[in-house]
């Protein structure tokens, strides 16, 4: 298996991966490209910058401990990368809205959450 | 092409006492009964799943208390769209010649069976389980994501949403069986609580115990058996991060598919039963099938198109939102009612149309299993 190198094995980054044959890019992680089948994949370490394509608060809360934490916001975030993500949200963000995902650890593990980017910080 | 002969369903709500095999047993007694048939006759098994009886072979497992000795039995799991799709399963077992009569009966004590906590919690494991769950979402907060996008694009509003639930609420009113019949107007809906925005309380279906069942038959059994004329699906993704794009779903495939199978259009259609978890979930499909203009469902509903005594009359029963939603027995009475309706026999409800067509269409997931079927009244 590979090393760990995203925030679901608990490393605070956000990986997608490639492919090396059709330069495909997508975010479940697979051993084959889901467009051309090709093994020569890749996986690499997103910038972690994007733009909001969906967004939505949870209010209602499915279990105790999640109770706690709501509301929080999910948004589906478009990487610049190329690539479709789910993260957690901070208030505010909504469709269109330019983010930066940061990562929160707790005993559930490392969750990334979205961020507004200032526009000095969308400059680059 | 095979008949549907009888159909049969509890009312929906709480059934104290109740459980998943009971409340299946009433509605196929019921199935029976008005297809004319004995137990002995039935030699064809489809169920769904259960939630709060999760089993390896609840087809058999029916089998065995309902006391049936099927020739051909079978247990399927797509999520909301598993109704429709056990319909068109039992069509293509009765075409194959595999059985004669198939019941197909679904049924969950959904309600009294287990906490909403943990009906919450298993449903969104229809979510991706290392990218999407662990952050959280509910089921409602996966409509809601894909109502944000589709309102962004289309512009549907809240206001559109409310003018749906109105409609379903209205229709329950006139059934007894159903589980929320008290009437709503337009401002309650969207003075309804939150629970994942743009969705509130009163766009969401309740959680109910009821069960509904039919029968398939290769004979045309009876003075009420409706033709199936057509069936296709459609599965375009799993999870609501791997769909392509949030404003065009696999309904529109499925629907024209079964359509050009029997020839007919939109226009051709009388009646319609159509999957309404959500109120951003018909609203889409009614848009995506073509019966409603894109971003127009809302403004046709609130002008009558959708009224039981308008064009194209919808979830007569009151649908998933006021009927009720049970799982997999949840969209079976979407057809239950359409089969009352189109064989003139849905009492103080029945429609005025008299176009012969009905258009069922289920989805499953989140917008990523479509089932869609056309049914016939033959003179």
């Amino acid at each position: 298996m590979d090393a760990p190198t995203d925030w679901t094995d608990g490393v605070e980054a956000l990986a997608y991966q490639s492919c090396d044959a059709c330069g495909e890019r997508w975010y479940f992680r697979r051993d084959f490209c889901p467009r051309c089948g090709s093994t020569q994949v890749a996986t690499r370490v997103s910038n972690c910058v994007g733009s909001v394509y969906a967004a939505t608060v949870v209010v209602r809360a499915p279990s105790p401990e999640r109770r706690e934490r709501a509301p929080y916001g999910i948004c589906l975030i478009d990487l610049d990368e190329g690539v479709r993500v789910m993260t957690h949200a901070e208030p505010g963000i909504g469709i269109g809205s330019r983010v930066r995902i940061g990562f929160q650890r707790s005993d559930r593990g490392v969750l990334p959450i979205a961020a507004r980017l200032t526009s000095d910080e969308d400059r680059t | 092409m095979a008949w549907i002969t009888g159909v049969g369903m509890t009312a929906f709500g709480k059934h104290t006492g109740s459980t998943t095999i009971s409340l299946m047993s009433q509605a196929a007694t019921a199935a029976l009964a008005d297809a004319g048939l004995e137990r002995r006759d039935i030699d064809g098994l489809v169920c769904g799943y259960s939630t709060t009886m999760p089993h390896l072979k609840l087809s058999t497992l029916f089998a065995g208390h309902f006391v049936l000795q099927p020739r051909y039995a079978h247990g399927m799991q797509v999520g909301g769209a598993t109704g429709l799709a056990m319909e068109m399963l039992a069509n293509l077992v009765a075409d194959a010649g595999a059985a004669r009569n198939t019941l197909v009966v679904a049924g969950e004590n959904r309600l009294i069976g287990q906490s909403r906590d943990m009906t919450m919690q298993t449903l969104a494991q229809a979510g991706q389980h290392q990218y999407e769950v662990p952050l959280g979402p509910t089921i409602p907060a996966y409509y809601g994501l894909v109502a944000s996008r589709y309102m962004h694009e289309t512009g549907l509003d809240e206001t559109d949403f409310a003018h749906l639930a109105v409609l379903m609420r209205r229709n329950a009113a006139g059934h007894p069986g159903a589980q929320l019949r008290d009437p709503i107007i337009v401002e309650d809906v969207l003075a309804s609580k939150p629970i994942a925005p743009p969705l509130k309380l009163m766009d969401c279906c309740p959680i109910s115990d009821g069960a509904a069942a039919f029968v398939v038959s290769t004979d045309r059994l009876g003075a009420n058996a409706l033709r199936i004329r057509g069936c296709s699906q459609a599965h375009t993704h799993q999870h609501v991060t791997g769909a392509k794009d949030l404003t065009a779903f696999g309904a529109r495939q499925s629907s024209a598919r079964a359509l050009a199978a029997v020839g007919v259009g939109v226009a051709d259609i009388g009646y319609a039963g159509i999957h309404d978890s959500f109120t951003i979930t018909l609203a889409i499909l009614l848009e995506e099938i073509g019966l409603s203009r894109r971003g127009a469902s809302g403004k046709e509903v609130a002008a009558g198109r959708y009224d039981a005594d308008g064009t194209l009359p919808l979830n007569t029963h009151g649908g998933l939102l006021s009927y009720g939603h049970c799982g997999v027995g949840g969209a079976l009475a979407h057809l239950v009612e359409m089969h009352r309706q189109v064989t003139r026999r849905a009492g103080d409800r029945q429609i005025r149309s008299e176009l012969a067509l009905a258009l069922m269409h289920g989805d499953g997931g989140i917008m990523s299993s479509h089932v869609s079927i056309l049914v016939e009244r033959t003179s």
